[in-house]
């Protein structure tokens, strides 16, 4: 183990299979000699050149269809975005290019590609920068999608992303890069896509949420505990294909569930993660499913009309409570 | 500019018989297949859109002629043409068009989404202009490979005004891609005339812009076509040129079966006068005169291209529909690599 950033760990996970593959390559805007706009691909030209690290023009659907074409004839590319919300450009090259070739092909030709960059609230970026875009994603099938919330996750789902023969999404977070952690030295250390962690234990209600909101929830959950209210968490990790099993199994457990999730509400992740837990186990639940969600508005400039808009802590408590059936106490 | 070498300068070898035989039976191939996919479509064997390139079969054969089966080639909706002239069976082809299991992409695809990965045919694309940065993609492939292949691109003249083409363009010249870029232009994007989409309708002339060697030539012709590819991929063999090729072309059928005569935006009298320039006829005549092929040759390969598309016509009809469990195969490959699902 060693304790590094989720930006290092990142970093490492390129690293390492570059090296392990030689046709895996990293392409975008500003990833080769500017080192990444976030810092990822520190790095990465110096220690294996301009071919493998490719400086990009800004042109996210000419570089991501580049990335879908060279991966139908074998190679493995890693895509970034400099946010993920320049991959609304792309949208079409990511729907309908990578994500329907091998179906459309009657499976002639997968795209074995990764698509990687930062999205999510982050800090006074406003609207067009700090959309929660996982949800323009999970719709597609062929399509993986990941939400990586420790450096652990970081490394060891991105390396799977790498190795893994389809288009994975996968969504880092600006406000995460900084977050440290425990992080396995072992270059074959993956983590599969498609298996949820519970973070951590709890008796009486299941909140599921991943990255920020996963940490907001641990500490909602750390106050509750003190009021005698034990809160169980699970960190989906994998948004499609969802680990549901473990997402049942802790419900089935606890008896009560509450989502957190950074985006508007309206059709989001939550609405799915509430649908299939009723569908699953409604007999097993003791309150109806609660959403905590992200204001169904842009995101604001001004700080606190920001604030405002992604769930707080306090939210989240007092979801906990309801489902609970522990308001005032 | 354009010139009507035919196959005398470096590039295209000289035509003998068995090239005319080639170009010929591939240009009536290509017609064959699409005359008779309009009355599977008639009949209601064939669904949703079907898009012919009747008119266009010049371009296709004279392109692909000069290829090596280890070159890739990538095309749009209106893809029957390439896909036959790069080598696919039509068989497959004609059940792919059917919706039934033997087809190319076992009935999942359809018309507009042939893919032939035996021989490097990449498909079949529908989203105008997003094919253009996959092919980018291959090119770039093959240079980090550090293979000696090309790829060719097929797109109409409807694709040039989307910003894909310049993206594409621009990439392709910037990092020295082995790109042939083949845009078919045959003046309409479906009913949407040169005139009324772009600003510059001579459109080799974008090329220039991005530093890329480009000409017009006759899509007619199916030997200037030839001549023109073979220069484009030997430089792009030997020092990763692309090129920007406008092949002038005509379609003689509406934009789908569902425009059945492409009446509203154009004249009766234009279509007329456009068929004279027929690539079939005109390549026949020339092989007979010149004495490539003899008029019992020219009868031989209609019987072996008629027989072929019965018979293709035939597999179709008898392969079975794919079963409904195939609905949900082939949405994502198994891992290979030990990543759990």
């Amino acid at each position: 183990m060693a304790l590094m950033t989720y930006r290092e760990a990142l970093n490492l996970a390129l690293r390492e299979e570059m090296t392990r593959d030689p046709r895996v390559f990293v392409i975008g805007e500003e990833v080769g000699l500017y080192e990444g706009a976030y810092k990822v691909t520190q790095g990465l030209l110096k220690a294996f050149g301009p071919k493998r690290v490719v400086d990009t023009p800004i042109a996210e659907s000419g570089f991501t269809g580049v990335g879908i074409g060279a991966a139908m004839v074998g190679l493995r590319p890693v895509v970034e975005m400099m946010t993920f919300n320049f991959a609304l450009l792309a949208l079409d090259q990511i729907v309908n290019s990578a994500a329907k070739m091998y179906y459309m092909s009657g499976g002639q030709y997968n795209v074995p590609i990764v698509i990687r960059g930062p999205g999510g609230p982050a800090h006074q970026l406003a609207a067009q920068h700090s959309q929660s875009m996982e949800v323009y994603f999970y719709h597609v099938p062929g399509l993986k999608v990941v939400r990586p919330s420790t450096p652990m996750d970081a490394k060891g789902l991105l390396k799977s992303a790498i190795r893994d023969d389809n288009p994975v999404v996968f969504i880092e977070s600006e406000t995460l890069y900084a977050v440290k952690g425990e992080v396995p030295d072992d270059p074959d250390f993956l983590i599969p896509l498609g298996e949820a962690v519970v973070r951590r234990e709890g008796r009486d209600v299941t909140v599921i949420a991943y990255m920020g909101m996963m940490y907001r929830a641990m500490e909602a959950a750390e106050d509750l505990e003190k009021e005698g209210i034990s809160v169980e968490i699970v960190d989906p990790r994998t948004l499609r294909p969802m680990d549901t099993a473990t997402i049942i199994g802790s419900v089935r457990k606890t008896h009560r569930a509450v989502v957190v999730e950074a985006g508007a509400g309206f059709a989001g992740m939550g609405s799915e993660i509430a649908a299939f837990i009723q569908e699953s186990a409604f007999d097993e639940l003791d309150a109806p499913v609660e959403r905590v969600t992200g204001a169904n508005a842009p995101m604001p400039y001004a700080r606190g009309l920001e604030r405002a808009k992604t769930p707080s802590k306090e939210r989240i408590v007092e979801a906990i409570r309801r489902v609970c059936y522990a308001e005032g106490s | 500019m354009a010139q009507k070498t035919e196959g005398k300068k470096a590039g295209a070898p000289p035509v003998d018989g068995a090239l005319a035989r080639r170009l010929l039976g591939d240009m009536m191939l290509i017609r064959r297949f699409e005359e008779k996919a309009a009355e599977a479509y008639a009949l209601g064997k064939i669904g949703g859109f079907l898009h012919l390139s009747i008119g266009e079969e010049a371009v296709a054969a004279g392109a692909m002629s000069v290829l090596r089966s280890d070159d890739y080639a990538i095309s749009t909706y209106r893809e029957h043409g390439h896909c036959l002239a790069k080598g696919a069976d039509p068989r497959r082809a004609m059940a792919e068009l059917y919706g039934r299991r033997d087809g190319l992409s076992k009935g999942k695809g359809g018309s507009m989404h042939l893919f032939d990965k035996a021989v490097n045919f990449l498909g079949g694309h529908a989203i105008v202009g997003a094919h253009l940065p996959l092919a980018a993609g291959v090119g770039f492939a093959i240079n980090y490979e550090g293979g000696d292949q090309v790829c060719t691109c097929f797109f109409g003249d409807g694709a040039v005004p989307e910003g894909e083409f310049h993206e594409a363009m621009n990439l392709s010249a910037l990092w020295k891609l082995p790109m042939i870029w083949i845009c078919e232009n045959n003046r309409y994007a479906m009913g949407t005339s040169l005139e009324r989409a772009l600003a510059q309708t001579e459109i080799w002339k974008f090329g220039e812009v991005y530093g890329i060697p480009a000409e017009p030539v006759d899509g007619m012709d199916v030997l200037a076509i030839r001549d023109v590819v073979a220069r484009a991929v030997e430089r792009a063999r030997t020092d990763k040129t692309p090129a920007l090729i406008e092949a002038r072309t005509y379609r003689f059928r509406g934009h789908s079966m569902r425009d059945p005569a492409g009446a509203v935006y154009r004249t009766k009298e234009e279509v007329e006068r456009e068929k004279l320039r027929d690539p079939i006829p005109l390549f026949r005549e020339k092989a007979i005169k010149a004495d490539w092929l003899s008029e019992a040759d020219v009868r031989a390969i209609e019987k072996d291209v008629n027989d072929r598309i019965d018979d293709a016509v035939a597999f179709a009809d008898a392969s079975p529909e794919p079963p409904v469990e195939w609905l949900l195969t082939d949405i994502y490959k198994d891992n290979t690599e030990g990543v759990g699902r």
